[in-house]
């Protein structure tokens, strides 16, 4: 298992529509992805425990990527990988956002 | 999301529980994660794979625990059983009309070793008990991990059994049985025997399971809150009657070795036929056959 850690600054702070969401699952080939709010910053955090180590230039370019995509701050991510692919990363971290700013409580 | 089979636990809890009234314990912030899977450096889950909490079912005030198959396959280890066994605590406690058990899972985490194979003896003292105070406890299997090992054990001391086809309830896994015994002994890659062995339809033609529903998270929804309203409590005499039942399945059916002479044995004209029926022609056609 390898642990990382980003941090991203200049986003602008989300406003959650929940205290927190999880999306995914730690399944082989997926992922979870935890959003928790972290008000005392307006940095975007992230870090990452993976089963599939040595990959750290791909999840800071899939981080990075997302970052740009939704610059989004004043929230903490943690996932757990069971070797999930950058695609799948992708998506579930788009998916976590969405559900995380969600008006209508499902 | 309709099918049960495919939801995963947290999506199962959405759809069978009453909108909005879901309290989860314990949530994934808690991170109550497993130290055994920490130390071996293995994936940890920020839930330990079961999701836990109280919320309404059909209006009946219940507890819930839901098993997640894709984490590990369901695997119970220490932390798992731990939650799930705090959740019958509160039972005592808390004014409740049932507990209900989401299960899927392949039983004892084995990484886990011993803490896991206590923390599932654990659970099934836990549905006893719970039972014993009049408390229904009633499962539901229909997930893709089936309900095996330990955990099979465990839904055997539930009130009731609700299951779909699609689910599989036993003690050793096919694979488990192909392993130890050999692929001629059990070919766990046959998947019409597998299921005429441990799917849903024969769990509810030998009556394991008391209710068989269609793959709908509706239809598992109002069979659950049709078992909670109508659980029987667990006194000496119910548990005679069973182990009665049990003997004289045994003496009927002990000497067959497929599930299809079991079906033939029970009436049914066409045996080969079973698998093809809907749910509903099923029940109808089996509860003709027992009245008859």
């Amino acid at each position: 298992m390898e642990r990382l850690q980003f941090r991203f600054d200049g986003g602008s702070r989300v406003a959650a529509a929940s205290d927190a969401c999880l999306v995914g699952v730690v399944a082989s080939g997926n992922l979870e992805v935890l959003i928790e709010p972290a008000p005392q910053t307006d940095a975007c955090a992230i870090e990452i425990r993976t089963a599939a180590n040595g990959f750290g230039d791909v999840w800071q370019a899939v981080m990075t990527d997302f970052f740009e995509r939704h610059r989004v701050g004043g929230i903490r991510i943690s996932i757990n990988d069971a070797g999930a692919t950058p695609a799948i990363v992708s998506l579930r971290l788009d998916q976590a956002i969405e559900e995380f700013t969600r008006r209508d409580p499902a | 999301m309709q099918s049960y089979y495919e939801a995963t636990a947290r999506e199962r809890i959405a759809g069978i529980l009453d909108p909005g009234s879901w309290h989860e314990i314990l949530p994934p912030t808690a991170r109550t994660l497993s130290p055994h899977l920490k130390a071996l450096d293995l994936p940890v889950a920020f839930d330990d794979g079961v999701v836990i909490g109280s919320g309404a079912l059909e209006g009946l005030p219940v507890l819930v625990a839901a098993q997640e198959g894709g984490f590990m396959g369901g695997a119970v280890g220490e932390v798992q059983g731990a939650k799930i066994v705090g959740l019958f605590e509160r039972a005592k406690a808390a004014r409740v009309a049932g507990v209900v058990l989401l299960l899927e899972t392949g039983g004892v985490r084995l990484q886990e070793a011993n803490a896991g194979l206590i923390a599932v003896s654990e659970v099934i003292r836990a549905i006893c008990a719970t039972r014993v105070r009049g408390i229904p406890v009633v499962a539901a299997i229909g997930g893709k991990f089936g309900c095996f090992g330990g955990m099979g054990i465990a839904a055997g001391c539930c009130t009731s059994i609700v299951m779909s086809e699609e689910g599989r309830l036993g003690l050793s896994g096919p694979e488990v049985i192909e392993t130890a015994h050999g692929v001629e002994e059990f070919d766990s890659l046959d998947r019409a025997l597998v299921w005429r062995t441990v799917g849903g339809k024969h769990r509810f033609l030998l009556g394991d399971c008391a209710t068989l529903v269609d793959d709908r998270q509706p239809a598992f929804r109002s069979a659950l809150a049709q078992a909670v309203r109508t659980g029987e409590e667990l006194e000496l005499a119910s548990l005679e009657r069973e182990q009665r039942t049990l003997d004289e399945r045994l003496e009927r059916f002990g000497a067959y070795t497929d599930g299809e002479d079991i079906w033939r044995d029970l009436g049914f004209d066409k045996p080969a036929n079973v698998p093809l029926l809907a749910t509903d022609a099923l029940i109808a056609l089996s509860k003709r056959l027992r009245a008859a």
